[in-house]
């Protein structure tokens, strides 16, 4: 297969050790801790977003790629990054603009496929 | 006037603890790593893909969360996901999965009450916070990048 001598298997095995780690976090924060699961994904984006704002994120991204992007950290690091990078182009704007701007393209999807995959799913009596 | 010799809070507590079930922590934490890093390694081999294709990184990160949230979203659709959900735990719900997932499922809870207001509104329940959040963190770590002209650790 062609696309197999593309993948970097260390590189693989870190992304996999890190992102796995980064979900056991949020799994002992869900068994531990009264915090509902939707409470968990807004710290974790405020987490990401924080730490890549303080330039510590990055660190983590540069050692496994998807492993610290693909979690909802990465979605806040990438707010930050996309603000940071801005506001030095644009000065006071790109700080509203920036964020939004560098994760459209995910929020865009979520939207869109969010919409036509509640359209198309069948109504379900939750069975509990 | 106590019936039982339960008297102090701490007492009450240890009396809980020891008679509810023990949730199997280790188990899901187990589950949800192996599932976290399987979902997190597929975006990296996408990733590794799109690099060799010639696509910058921030183009090839944006691609691998569209091709994620996009999967996600028709397995939460039919009713896939929630069953990946129950065995992982975490695992689903912190990568970007679970943020496509946080749009779909209320959406298709509320479905019976339109598609304006049931789908389209219901659509942000958990997702709206994320993006308020998120966003305002992002604009706060923008202005304060504006006025110190630097980020406020640099590890080197």
């Amino acid at each position: 297969m062609n696309f197999l001598q593309s993948i970097d298997w260390l590189g693989l095995l870190r992304c996999f050790v890190v992102g796995g780690l980064l979900c056991v976090i949020g799994q002992i924060l869900i068994d531990k801790t009264k915090l509902t699961p939707a409470r968990i994904l807004v710290a974790y984006v405020t987490v990401g977003c924080i730490l890549g704002g303080l330039g510590i994120y990055k660190y983590l991204v540069d050692f496994a790629g998807a492993g610290a992007t693909v979690p909802l950290t990465g979605f806040g690091y990438n707010l930050s990054k996309g603000a940071i990078e801005a506001v030095k182009e644009d000065g006071i704007v790109g700080a509203f603009t920036g964020g939004i701007k560098a994760s459209a393209g995910g929020i865009a999807a979520a939207v869109f496929f969010g919409y036509i995959a509640s359209l198309v799913s069948k109504p379900k009596i939750k069975k509990q | 006037m106590q019936a039982k010799p339960l008297e102090t809070k701490k007492q009450y507590q240890e009396y809980v603890n020891d008679k509810s079930p023990n949730s199997p922590i280790l188990k899901n934490c187990i589950n949800a790593f192996w599932v976290g890093g399987l979902i997190c390694s597929i975006g990296q081999i996408v990733l590794n893909i799109c690099n060799s294709r010639g696509f910058s990184s921030e183009i090839s990160g944006t691609i691998v969360s569209i091709i994620l949230i996009g999967i996600s979203a028709f397995l939460t659709g039919l009713n896939i996901f929630n069953r990946i959900g129950k065995f992982a735990g975490a695992g689903s719900l912190i990568p970007i999965t679970g943020f496509a997932n946080s749009v779909v499922s209320p959406a298709m809870e509320y479905k019976s009450e339109g598609y304006v207001m049931g789908v389209g509104g219901k659509m942000f329940t958990v997702a709206g916070p994320v993006l308020v959040f998120g966003i305002s963190t992002s604009i706060l770590v923008g202005l304060i990048y504006l006025i110190f002209n630097t980020q406020a650790i640099t590890l080197v």
